[in-house]
């Protein structure tokens, strides 16, 4: 069991650096490719009428001139050791892990990722509760009833769901519940928890409720296809035949081996949306990670995109790794080592 | 040691026909799957209706832009200065018998027009964003299941690393660094190039991953023990034995993919990544909309539906290639 663990613990760094080595690829990489030189690069960097001074300061800063796998070296170092940074006569000092600093604003990046966290976490966690409920549960009963009025009826709706973008169920929403109904606030009235829970709550239910709804249709319709294949195992066949209730044929026996996709699905689909739920953020104007990775591309805020990226797939390797070791929990098949 | 036996040759015709012709006067068919599966199809009266919306679908993409009016034209007079929203038709959309759909709030632009426009754009890069994830994913997913091993390792790691990056922040990313004149190309033609890169290059694990499974499964079996023995190459096994096999799960596959693929388009649109406007795209008139859904529910809507219907018209004949080519099926 260690073993696996420390085993897939190296596996998540490696895969912690190649997601960043591609994030930096396609940053200071692909634009080499596509013809572009350093100075444009450099400019691209410095701001509105760049001079030729603040080009060739802004070269130095970044070690533009250096090759691609220099920089990228330097800033994994950062983030390991830290990292000191020449503002003119002073040395700043970034503590490990460093981030770098955001080219706009000139503030570490790291705070600034920390500060957006909680309204992403807010939103991601919210719905995947929601949907993680009505999604199984849905799936389940509509897998146990098949062909009947209620399961027609339910699957109509989830491939309904599974085809409408978020951003168009999120601004018909508005449009009813807060424009029309005035139930809920509208966009931007989100508040931290800690400011006012009340408020907090408020504000969150469409976007929960309109992000739910995208996921629970995709997770009924997959639980009631694996329902469906587990049904029909002999080991269902032998649990019945030994006289088990039926209840505990479907919660022991089936549900278990129907819910292992599942969780790997669902590890992959809450990891990146803690990485910023982009599409819903900008719909409700939720200021989370997804927001500050869209406007910081818009900027060229390179390492505030880099940030939220690698934090993105922070997420998404390290919640794998928890669903692979809950998999021994869930289905008995499952033996790590 | 063996001795063979000599045959005659009336008697090694096997003549089944004969054998069957005592049984009735009805002759058994032998049928394809391929024909199984449009037998089945046809019963199934929804995904034909997906079907067909998907074929008008793709006639309005391609002949559509010719029969409509141009996107770009303002028809100022249509709209009202005050409110700047339009001044005729119900609800203020401006609907009438030159605009069926209405024009724009704002620049009066027709939008019919647009839509139709935009379900070129829409379609073109959904389906050759699918077919480089097709091609990929296929490739990757024979050769994994096929070799095993070490490159079986080496692919599917591939595969688990690529669906752990954040696949949209990189998609505005790419769509953001490459800039105008890149590899030679300009403005849209660039755009919709990088488009399909992004999305069908992210995509391939999806796919890869089911023809891998399938691979691990057919190559046990006898007919590839067959052509070995026989001394076919790998190459050979690979796309003239195992290829044809694994007809069936690719077009299912794609079918499924495309939709997925036509949301992706309308996101990066949606965040102002796509098409470069005037282009029209869906997503883009989607963003247009954000500001004034409120007062102009009916732009929101034109888009959105169509977005909707698109994606559905491909899932529900997606849903019913698998059901008619599932070879477990009665």
């Amino acid at each position: 069991m260690l073993a696996y663990i420390i085993r897939r613990l190296i596996g998540a760094v490696l895969m912690l650096l190649l997601v960043s080595l591609v994030t930096f690829g396609i940053f200071f990489w692909i634009p080499k490719l596509a013809g572009q030189t350093t100075d444009q690069l450099a400019a691209a960097y410095v701001g509105k009428a760049p001079t030729a001074q603040a080009i060739q300061d802004t070269k130095e800063r970044l070690g533009l001139d250096k090759p691609v796998i220099v920089q990228y070296g330097t800033y994994l170092k950062g983030i390991v050791a830290g990292q000191d940074f020449k503002a003119g006569p002073v040395v700043d000092h970034c503590p490990a892990p460093c981030l770098g600093y955001s080219f706009r604003t000139s503030q570490p990046v790291l705070p600034q990722l920390m500060d957006r966290a909680p309204a992403t976490l807010s939103l991601a966690i919210g719905a995947s509760i929601i949907w993680l409920a009505a999604g199984i549960s849905i799936g389940v009963l509509s897998a146990l009833r098949r062909g009947s009025i209620w399961d027609r009826t339910a699957m109509v709706i989830a491939l309904g769901g599974v085809s409408l973008p978020i951003y168009f169920t999120g601004l018909v929403s508005l449009a009813i519940f807060s424009y029309s109904l005035g139930i809920f606030p509208g966009g931007g009235s989100y508040v931290p928890f800690t400011q006012d829970p009340g408020t907090w709550f408020q504000s969150l239910v469409l976007p929960w409720v309109t992000l739910a709804f995208l996921y629970a249709a995709m997770y009924a319709r997959l639980t009631r296809a694996g329902m469906l294949e587990t049904l029909g195992e002999d080991y269902i066949r032998t649990a019945r035949a030994k006289g088990l209730p039926e209840r505990t044929v479907i919660t022991k026996h089936a549900l278990r081996s129907t819910l292992t996709p599942i969780l790997t699905i669902f590890g992959l689909d809450l990891g990146l949306m803690l990485g910023g739920a982009v599409l819903t953020e900008n719909t409700f104007s939720i200021p989370g990670l997804g927001q500050l990775a869209i406007s910081s591309i818009g900027t060229g805020d390179l390492p505030v995109v880099l940030g939220v990226t690698l934090l993105a797939a922070f997420f998404i390797v390290m919640i794998n790794l928890v669903v692979d070791l809950l998999y021994a929990a869930i289905d008995p098949r499952v033996r790590l080592g | 040691m063996t001795t063979p036996i000599e045959v005659s040759g009336s008697e090694s015709e096997a003549q089944p026909e004969a054998v069957l012709a005592g049984v009735g006067a009805k002759q058994i068919q032998g049928r394809s799957l391929g024909q199984i599966a449009w037998l089945r199809l046809r019963r199934d009266k929804v995904a034909l209706t997906g079907g067909v919306i998907v074929v008008l679908l793709i006639v309005v993409a391609i002949v559509g832009p010719f029969l409509v009016q141009s996107p770009l034209t303002y028809h100022q007079d249509l709209i009202d200065p005050t409110f700047n929203r339009p001044n005729s038709g119900i609800w203020h959309t401006g609907i009438s018998g030159d605009h069926w759909l209405g024009v724009e709030p704002g620049t009066g632009r027709d939008m019919l027009a647009r839509i139709v426009h935009g379900a070129r754009i829409s379609l073109l890069v959904a389906f050759l964003a699918t077919l480089l994830s097709v091609v990929i994913g296929v490739v990757l997913g024979i050769t994994a299941g096929y070799f095993g091993r070490w490159v079986d390792t080496v692919i599917s790691r591939a595969m688990d690393a690529f669906l752990a990056f954040p696949l949209l922040l990189f998609a505005i990313a790419l769509v953001g660094v490459v800039s105008d004149g890149a590899f030679g190309l300009k403005g849209n033609g660039l755009r919709v190039s990088v488009l399909v890169f992004v999305i069908g290059f992210f995509n391939w694990p999806y796919i890869g991953r089911v023809i891998r499974g399938q691979t691990l499964s057919l190559r046990e079996r006898e007919f590839v023990d067959a052509a070995r023995s026989l001394g076919a190459r790998n190459g050979y096994i690979l796309f003239k034995e195992l290829l044809p096999n694994l007809v069936a799960p690719i077009l299912v596959y794609s079918t499924l993919l495309i939709p997925t693929n036509i949301l992706f388009e309308a996101a990066l649109s949606f965040l102002g990544v796509g098409v470069i406007p005037p282009t029209p795209s869906w997503g883009g008139m989607l963003t247009l909309a954000v500001p004034i859904y409120s007062s102009d529910p009916m732009y929101m809507i034109v888009p959105g539906l169509a977005i909707f219907i698109t994606v559905l018209a491909f899932n529900l004949l997606g849903d019913g290639l698998r059901d008619a080519l599932d070879p477990r099926a009665k």
